[in-house]
């Protein structure tokens, strides 16, 4: 089973206080056909990875451009006395050891 | 070969954010390929509440001089318009008055006498509150009501201006628009719909060109430009050297956006669903089909305030034994420094929290590392105390000097001493700020929050005597 980052690149970053996006650029189309509706990377997975109400997850497939894109609302708004990544650009680190 | 385009209304984006570095090459190559404006914004959320909550900019004030300089001589030299969105980072009233102070100084220095009109978006906390009892506030996801007291408590609240007031200014003979809190797409978009340009290429070329290179091959190459007409747009780097291509141009639809299809925009929507992305030759992208849907006029409004208090301390730590147990280590210190605090300070604590959060562990994520890891070499140990004031905060990291000096790993084992970069070991970082609202505002139009004001030939007088 391959990992995540062997078949995409990964970024993360806020979108506005209250949410961070994902996005996934699957290396080709092939990459993107096989995994893109992959259940780990579903709205459910996503959201016990992420500790959010997998209810509110926005989810998009773009197969144009083989990128699939969620967002989440963040657990506390950005900036709060606990944050640790205040631009939500580290976030998808934890997405890159998924096995698929 | 893709035919280009005529007749359209061409826009020089020269940077992502006034303060970050324009460069006056990329500017003349704008200026030279026929801009008929010049626009970008200068401030953002992206670095979080503090900003709005101060009012004070992100970037230096020699930054934002030595960017707005260069632009001001260009908008002098070319008599074109220069519009800044969101001026001194959060677009409040003190902050575009702090960047108004900076263009009379300039134009002071330079010998320039452009007719500069201010905008102002910051919004009464009472009458928001009225609003929301008129049912005009409306909340965004994730927030689901409003709380009446939440306007009272913000320190600034700024309401985000589409293209309208800007638009005014320069029919009413402004040069230069100073903006308040602009969505950043408005900024960029505003000149093209002046002029009569599709309100849908006008949108998504403000959205692609609002981070300036970012949506260009080397992202960290300069601004773009983009040329607007009545169906379509073209984006294409200032830098000869840099590229846009069909894929990085679509890509930013991607960026800082929870949707990668749509943008709501003061007074409607933009849906680029049916867009297409075109290369017209090795540098330059062709887009159409995107399409702006007008709807009841609202603005966003962003509010923050501060709260409590922090102070931090730093230890490196190489102890082996320590770093093959960092998680068993930081439990049992947290629970001992916490125990201390209410031991030594009682109640005068206040509620307080103790955060420890090793740097080269687990720091970042703050969850607990599953599966086996390899032992880093060191970790970088941060200490965050926070409390209702500064001099608590302090209090409780100067109580738990010792213990974060000198805890070893077992109870048994000699005191071992951490290694400290700083005296005094703590640092008192201030107030933490917090964002307090995400919300919309129902306006009739886009005019009726914003205040415009010129700083006629006087203001430039008084600021050159």
């Amino acid at each position: 089973m391959p990992k995540l980052s062997d078949v995409c690149h990964v970024r993360s970053k806020n979108a506005g206080p209250f949410w961070i996006t994902l996005d996934l650029f699957f290396a080709d189309r092939q990459a993107f056909d096989l995994y893109a509706d992959d259940a780990s990377l579903g709205a459910a997975a996503i959201a016990r990875l992420f500790e959010v109400d997998a209810g509110l997850i926005k989810r998009f497939a773009l197969p144009d451009l083989f990128v699939v894109k969620l967002s989440y609302p963040r657990a506390v708004p950005q900036g709060g006395y606990l944050e640790r990544d205040m631009h939500g650009g580290q976030q998808y680190v934890r997405l890159l050891d998924l096995e698929l | 070969m893709t035919e280009r385009l005529t007749n359209t209304i061409n826009v020089l984006v020269p940077v992502g954010a006034v303060g970050a570095g324009v460069r006056d090459s990329d500017v003349q190559h704008g200026l030279a390929a026929g801009a008929h404006a010049i626009a970008c914004d200068a401030g953002s959320t992206d670095s979080g509440p503090a900003y709005l909550a101060t009012g004070r900019s992100k970037y230096s004030r020699d930054a934002v001089k030595a960017d707005l300089a260069i632009l001001m001589r260009a908008q002098a030299v070319a008599a074109i318009p220069l519009l800044i969105g969101s001026c001194g980072t959060s677009g409040c009233d003190m902050a575009v008055d702090w960047m108004r102070d900076i263009a009379l100084e300039i134009a002071r220095e330079e010998g320039l006498s452009p007719r500069i009109a201010t905008l102002y978006s910051e919004q009464d906390a009472a009458f928001l509150a009225e609003a929301a009892t008129d049912g005009r506030i409306i909340p965004l996801a994730p927030f689901t009501g409003t709380d009446l007291a939440v306007f009272a408590e913000c320190d600034h609240i700024v309401a985000l201006m589409g293209p309208e007031p800007y638009i005014a200014a320069l029919r009413a003979g402004a040069d230069i628009v100073l903006g308040g809190r602009t969505t950043d797409t408005a900024v960029i978009a505003a000149v093209p719909l002046m002029h009569g340009a599709g309100a849908g290429p006008a949108w998504h070329a403000g959205k692609t060109a609002e981070c300036g290179g970012q949506c260009t091959v080397t992202t960290r190459d300069g601004g773009v430009m983009v040329r607007v007409g009545h169906h379509a747009f073209e984006v294409e780097p200032l830098s000869p050297h840099n590229a846009c291509t069909p894929a990085t141009v679509s890509a930013h639809m991607l960026y800082e956006n929870t949707d990668p299809f749509e943008l709501l925009e003061p007074g409607g929507v933009l849906d680029v669903r049916h867009a297409t992305y075109v290369a017209v030759d090795d540098r330059i992208v062709l887009v159409s089909g995107s399409c702006f849907n007008a709807m009841p006029y609202t603005m966003k409004l962003e509010g923050a305030a501060g709260s409590d208090f922090q102070t931090i301390m730093l230890v490196g730590i190489q102890d082996r034994g320590v770093l093959g147990e960092i998680d068993r280590f930081i439990a049992q210190m947290h629970a001992y420094l916490t125990g201390r605090v209410e031991a030594a300070m009682g109640e005068r604590a206040g509620r307080f929290d103790i955060s420890l959060r090793p740097y080269g562990w687990n720091a970042v994520s703050g969850s607990v590392i599953g599966g086996p890891q390899p032992v880093p070499r060191e970790i970088g140990l941060l200490f965050v105390a926070t409390a209702a004031s500064q001099e608590i905060a302090t209090q409780i990291a100067k109580t738990c000097n010792p213990a974060f000096f000198h805890m070893p790993l077992d109870p048994d084992q000699e005191l071992p001493s951490y290694a400290f970069p700083f005296s005094p070991a703590e640092t008192e970082r201030g107030q933490v700020f917090d964002f307090k609202l995400n919300h919309v505002v129902r306006v009739d139009d886009g005019m009726q929050l914003v205040r415009t004001i010129f700083c006629d030939k006087d203001a430039l007088l008084d600021a050159q005597a």
